[in-house]
């Protein structure tokens, strides 16, 4: 009876402090993953194409000044600035405070220890070796020439098909883990920014004295209904709000005076029904939902 | 808000009422810490931060188990993930942290792979001594190991002279230093994947580090059968005492994974796995700058250097160093991690 409460989110991990709350973090899915690291790929194309057009107009004009040497020296320093890119973009970002890089902070995705512990250097940089193997080998092996048939295709062919095992295969865990992370011990979280929202009681509970529900009418839901309720008037939807308070009318046998607006009605019965569930909590009775008796 | 009296609110409220003020003040240092670094808390709000984040996580227990306000739970979720990760997580800036890890983590790790390390170094050499053996004996040989794109132009069909010319590095105009780069991120590619390929079981690293080698072995076999080892080696060695080493380090970082994952001991496979991983992490950290080091010293010292005396003096100094960095003795210093 007094079970955890069933949360149906399937990205939903248990995540214990060392206080021994269980934060409950949700895992970055496939999609928002895939996203960050298009958005940090997109960045570090952008970074190095304006590099390149500053390298080119300044090269421009040591190769007048230096001859071919000068230009060679900037062709030099192109390719240091892109091994730089490719090799530390992603490890300086995930060691700074944040955890995350700028595509992964705009996703609200950060870098933690599955173990619960901080997040320690050497995962960081074991996750981004990774790296590699799950993005530039495959790059690689897709612009490789696919040879004029013969032996060399079926090894073209056997190469793609192993570097596509590891560029899926966070689709084939169920922590979405990068082979990186699954190296490294770390995993992908998600940790989104919330306001604190207005407690929906706060209108309802004055207004009990109007409505007077009898304590069987108020014993028709449960603690499920409650948060679909509790979502239909921070909505605030004026259809739905009728819908739902007509069926709440009916299935509770309530005779509505027309003066009294639909809003006016949900919070009261809103505020009756927590104030119920809620004694019933404290006594240690949780109930779950109207069907849960 | 609406003036309701006291009585008629809920338990729950009255909870919340209380200390939302807290709440807010968390979610107000948390804003702050999160756009810059925890430099720009002062001592106070830094002091304060771990108080308001207990006072939070122990709401929301009581939430959790006496509030049927759904919003509250999910804001107090959220609000104690992120003081969460505050708290517990790094607050010593990236400086800290890279001097830290190059002055103790890095040489201590790289210790402690020592047995991977002698493997991984051997079989370079095994791979150099059986291409060099082939080639000289069937220079045809030399094609089988050097890929074309590597090799520039230095094959068994080229003259004597044209291969002392790309030896001498300073008077060569044909884009030797853009060539030296391209080489350079080349063996960092080649490095970081002898380490990510470890994770297969150890054979394809163990493969790769062997090629390696046999390109080696090739290169050196072809010159040295035009009288031109000595050259070679200095040409070679001035970068490649450095980057060699970081290969071989890099595979012995492949091969430790490689062989935790197939043989986990008493660990449970995967995190066996991850254990090694932490450790190869960090030599593979280590081995970037490495790889980076060694690119500036073949971009530009063997540019400047001429003279084969002279790169070999640069080579052992380098060598020198290196061992002393990673293997000496030194005086064990208790850091906080």
């Amino acid at each position: 009876m007094s079970a955890e409460p069933i949360r149906s989110s399937p990205t939903e991990r248990a995540f214990i402090t060392p206080e021994g709350v269980d934060l409950r973090l949700n895992i970055g899915d496939a999609g928002q993953r895939a996203a960050a690291f298009m958005l940090d790929a997109a960045i570090i194309v952008a970074v190095l194409a304006a590099f390149s057009l500053i390298i080119f107009f300044t090269g421009v004009g040591a190769v007048g000044a230096a001859g071919r040497a000068g230009a060679e020296m900037m062709a030099v320093i192109w390719l240091v600035v892109f091994f730089l890119l490719r090799n530390f973009y992603f490890t300086a970002f995930e060691l700074s405070a944040a955890a995350a890089t700028p595509g992964k902070r705009f996703m609200g995705l950060r870098v933690a220890s599955r173990d619960g512990g901080r997040l320690r250097a050497e995962s960081v940089f074991a996750r981004n070796a990774m790296r590699e193997l799950e993005v530039f080998l495959p790059l690689s092996v897709l612009f490789a020439r696919a040879g004029e048939g013969g032996v060399d295709s079926w090894m073209y062919l056997l190469a793609f098909v192993w570097a596509g095992i590891f560029v899926f295969f966070p689709l084939f865990n169920k922590d979405r883990l990068r082979l990186g992370d699954l190296v490294g011990g770390t995993w992908v979280v998600r940790t989104p920014r919330r306001k604190l929202t207005r407690d929906m009681a706060d209108d309802g509970a004055s207004r009990l004295t109007v409505y007077d529900f009898t304590p069987a009418q108020i014993d028709a839901y449960g603690a499920k209904e409650l948060h679909v309720l509790e979502s239909v008037l921070r909505q605030g939807d004026r259809k739905t709000k009728r819908a739902v308070a007509d069926r709440i009318a009916t299935k509770i046998g309530w005779t509505r005076d027309p003066l009294q607006s639909d809003s006016d009605f949900l919070s009261a019965y809103y505020a009756a029904l927590r104030g119920r569930l809620e004694e019933k909590l404290l006594m240690g009775v949780r109930r779950r939902d109207k069907h849960d008796v | 808000m609406t003036e309701a009296r006291p009585s008629s609110l809920l338990k729950s409220q009255r909870f919340r009422q209380a200390r939302e003020d807290d709440w807010r003040r968390l979610e107000q240092l948390m804003d702050k810490a999160e756009k810059g670094s925890a430099a720009k808390l002062t001592d106070a709000e830094i002091l304060a931060v771990p108080v308001l984040y207990r006072s939070t996580l122990s709401a929301l227990s009581v939430a959790r188990e006496t509030s049927l306000d759904q919003g509250l739970i999910d804001y107090l979720e959220t609000l104690a993930a992120r003081a969460y990760f505050f708290v517990y997580g790094s607050r010593a800036t990236l400086q800290d942290r890279l001097a830290s890890f190059f002055r103790h983590d890095w040489p201590r790790t790289v210790r402690s792979l020592w047995r991977e390390t002698l493997v991984s170094a051997g079989l370079m050499l095994l791979g150099a001594v059986v291409a060099g053996w082939l080639v000289m004996h069937e220079p045809e040989w030399f094609y089988a190991f050097v890929p074309s794109d590597l090799g520039g132009g230095r094959d068994p069909a080229a003259s004597t002279a044209a291969l002392r010319a790309t030896l001498d590095g300073a008077d060569d105009a044909n884009g030797l230093s853009v060539f030296a780069a391209f080489l350079f991120t080349h063996n960092a590619q080649v490095a970081l994947l002898a380490f990510a390929l470890g994770f297969a079981l150890c054979l394809p690293t163990a493969l790769l580090v062997l090629y390696n080698g046999a390109t080696l072995g090739a290169f050196f076999a072809l010159f040295a059968s035009r009288g031109l080892g000595v050259e070679l080696g200095g040409w070679l060695l001035i970068h490649g005492v450095t980057e060699l080493f970081a290969v071989v380090l890099a595979g012995a970082a492949g091969l430790h994974i490689g062989w935790s994952v197939a043989f986990p001991g008493q660990m449970r496979r995967l995190d066996a796995a991850v254990e090694a991983g932490r450790t190869a992490g960090t030599v593979m950290g280590g081995v970037v700058v490495m790889l980076l080091l060694a690119g500036l010293l073949e971009g530009f010292g063997r540019q400047l250097i001429t003279h084969t005396g002279a790169r070999y003096a640069v080579a052992a100094t380098t060598a020198v160093l290196w061992g002393l960095y990673f293997y000496a003795i030194r005086r064990e210093t208790p850091h906080v991690r």
